[in-house]
């Protein structure tokens, strides 16, 4: 197991370092000026002293290096400074990543808008998971029943309709004709007693709703087709001749084999929600980071794009991780290859 | 998917082998001709195929029917409810809705289609060549895992803010930000079909007429393009159909992002993106082209169901 961990460590993190490049280097030779924007009365050697005090004087790879160890360095480390209120070395002078339109560190930003979107995020895979799952397996069980069928068809429906879409509908539906939940995400909303929770958790069904049904659609087929496949092996016989109950069969024998596979599937697929949540965000104006990625896209604030870029990155490439490490530890056969 | 257990319509009793009369009635059955019957007992594909074909159909004689200008503005009659004139309505200008869903599905099915092309070659090209060449194996498909790795929805919005501009001043606001779209979508959807196609070729390379075409000295592009190519042309059409899918929504969620094309040229994703501010006034604005969206995208999903069915030996010889 060890071995097969570092084996795919030892993919990830070249994998890692080319990517940064790829996104530093797009967003850097990019035709593109930062103080196009400034009004032209500026002198061209004041707009020259603006590019070089946002750190632009400097060759291509310094700059990488330097962002690079800003990244992974300097960033972490204090961020650990914060978490545990100790100082190490001399942080005061430790250089940080600024976004050009607030001139804040970056990092700073994006830990302000996390909450927002790790909740709203979180609790659609969550609540997508619930609903695939028992989905997934009635429609196995009973393949081809009505149950079934229409399962099928709503899955399809599900994941060929897009986000933006079904998010505008169940506004139209449920904010504009019925009034029942706000069509717009209230971040600034304090949760004190019951009924600001209630306040919150309505304002929160919505958004949560649309990436919850797109989950849930994908994966209530696979977790089917992995049941399927599960249902006619030797073993499930063999449990059924012994004498075992069929609900334990089920949702004993034949659901923790296949959930082997849906495991990483679960895993692989998170840092596709981040993006759609990009999206969604948008649609109910909450301000997450998908809403910062084009606030920073639309202001043209390359370090934040930088950063938040890299961060989606390597969000994909952790789950990836992830996902192999689960897939080892819960099928032995995959690590001896 | 559904009816597979359901009974071929024209089955003939199969006569015994190596008998002289058996050969008769049956007509010599190729490929094609059975592929066509399986998909036509694929009723979610047959459906697709017939939604796709009639959207085609609107899309492209559409506006000689209907010959209202998607761009003439009415003042008067904004905001209007469905009337003969305005089979679908029209927007805060007096724009016809109609007009405008009819002439944003070229844009949206053209983007979507060529995109699907170059997605369809890169991937193709890179499968094959990881696949029937040894030493490029290894590189390439790195390349592909690499690029599985990318964070794509963010990297297009970046891609897509830096080079409107230059592209835009180059080749007009049109077919500048036109190419752009296509090439970022194509260059970013091309590694499953590169990664199934490989693996086809891997299996379709190990047997035996390639072997017997090596042998009489054929030259191996004619390897490739002759005997391989053919060979697994059947993944190849399955994700060109998802392809085409994935091209339109993610154009559309591009435009609706408001990072796709101008205003006054519209697209599906577009034309929702403009309707979702008038949504409490006049919802059908953000329904049509949501609503045609949903049903491209479904029915192209459908009839790439009902292909793989189809195309599917273990099922097809049923």
């Amino acid at each position: 197991m060890f071995h097969y961990t570092l084996r795919r460590l030892m993919f990830a993190v070249p994998t890692l370092f080319v990517i940064s490049f790829i996104i530093f280097a797009l967003l850097d030779l990019a035709p593109n000026d930062p103080t196009g924007n400034l009004p032209l009365t500026i002198p061209p050697e004041v707009r020259e002293q603006i590019r070089m005090s946002l750190g632009l004087g400097e060759p291509f790879h310094i700059r990488y290096l330097k962002w690079l160890q800003q990244f992974f360095i300097a960033e972490p480390l204090n961020f650990i400074e914060q978490a545990f209120g100790i100082e190490i070395g001399n942080s005061a002078e430790r250089v940080r990543i600024r976004s050009w339109a607030t001139r804040s560190p970056v990092v700073d930003l994006i830990v302000e808008r996390m909450p927002q979107t790790l909740w709203v995020v979180g609790m659609s895979y969550v609540v997508g998971i619930l609903i695939a799952l028992p989905v997934g397996i009635i429609s196995a069980y009973r393949q081809y029943s009505w149950f079934d069928q229409i399962g099928t068809f709503v899955s399809m429906v599900g994941f060929s309709v897009p986000t933006f879409f079904t998010g505008v509908v169940l506004i139209v539906v449920f904010s504009v004709y019925l009034g029942w939940f706000p069509s717009i995400y209230d971040t600034t909303h304090r949760v004190t007693g019951w009924d600001s929770f209630w306040v919150q958790v309505r304002q929160m069904i919505l958004p949560v709703m649309v990436l919850a049904l797109y989950n849930a659609a994908q994966l209530s087929r696979f977790v089917r087709a992995s049941m399927l496949d599960n249902l006619n092996q030797d073993y499930v016989r063999t449990a059924r001749a012994k004498g075992m109950k069929e609900r334990v069969v089920l949702l004993v024998h034949v659901l923790r084999n296949s959930l082997i596979p849906v495991v990483t599937v679960i895993a692989l697929g998170i840092p596709t929600i981040f993006s759609g949540a990009i999206i969604t965000e948008q649609i109910f104006r909450v301000n997450g980071l998908g809403q910062l990625l084009i606030i920073a896209i639309q202001g043209a604030d390359i370090p934040l794009v930088q950063t938040l870029t890299f961060i989606f990155a390597v969000l994909i490439i952790l789950c990836n991780l992830i996902a192999d490490i689960l897939y080892g530890i819960l099928d032995p056969r995959i690590r001896y290859d | 998917m559904i009816d597979q257990v359901s009974v071929a319509p024209e089955k003939v009793i199969p006569p015994a082998p190596g008998s002289p009369v058996a050969a008769e009635p049956r007509k010599q059955s190729t490929l094609t001709a059975d592929v066509w019957r399986q998909f036509r007992q694929h009723k979610g594909g047959v459906m697709g195929a017939i939604v796709f074909l009639t959207i085609i159909f609107l899309v492209v004689f559409g506006p000689y029917i209907h010959g209202v200008d998607p761009s003439a503005l009415n003042v008067r009659e904004r905001n209007a409810g469905i009337s003969l004139a305005h089979p679908m309505g029209t927007d805060n200008l007096g724009r016809d809705t109609f007009a405008q869903i009819l002439a944003g599905g070229r844009t949206s099915l053209s983007v979507g289609v060529t995109a699907m092309l170059l997605s369809l070659f890169v991937g193709t090209t890179i499968g094959v060549l990881a696949g029937y060449f040894k030493k490029l194996e290894g590189p390439l498909m790195r390349l592909t895992d690499l690029f599985l790795a990318l964070p794509l929805l963010p990297l297009l919005l970046v891609i897509i803010m830096l080079f409107r501009d230059t592209l835009r001043r180059s080749f007009g606001p049109e077919t500048g930000i036109f190419m752009l779209i296509v090439f970022v979508i194509g260059i970013t959807s091309w590694m499953q079909t590169a990664r199934i196609v490989r693996g086809a070729v891997l299996s379709v390379k190990e047997q035996e007429f390639v072997l017997a075409a090596k042998s009489i000295g054929t030259r191996e592009r004619r390897i490739i393009t002759r005997h391989i190519l053919p060979n697994v042309l059947s993944p190849i059409m399955v994700s060109a159909t998802l392809g085409i899918a994935t091209a339109i929504i993610t154009e559309s969620a591009l435009s609706f992002l408001g990072l796709g094309f101008p205003s006054d040229f519209p697209t599906w994703g577009r034309l929702l993106f403009d309707g979702v501010n008038f949504m409490q006034i006049n919802p059908s604005r953000v329904i049509w082209p949501g609503l045609a969206i949903s049903l491209t995208v479904l029915s192209v999903n459908y009839i790439g169901d009902g292909i793989r069915d189809a195309l599917d030996p273990r099922i097809r010889g049923r």
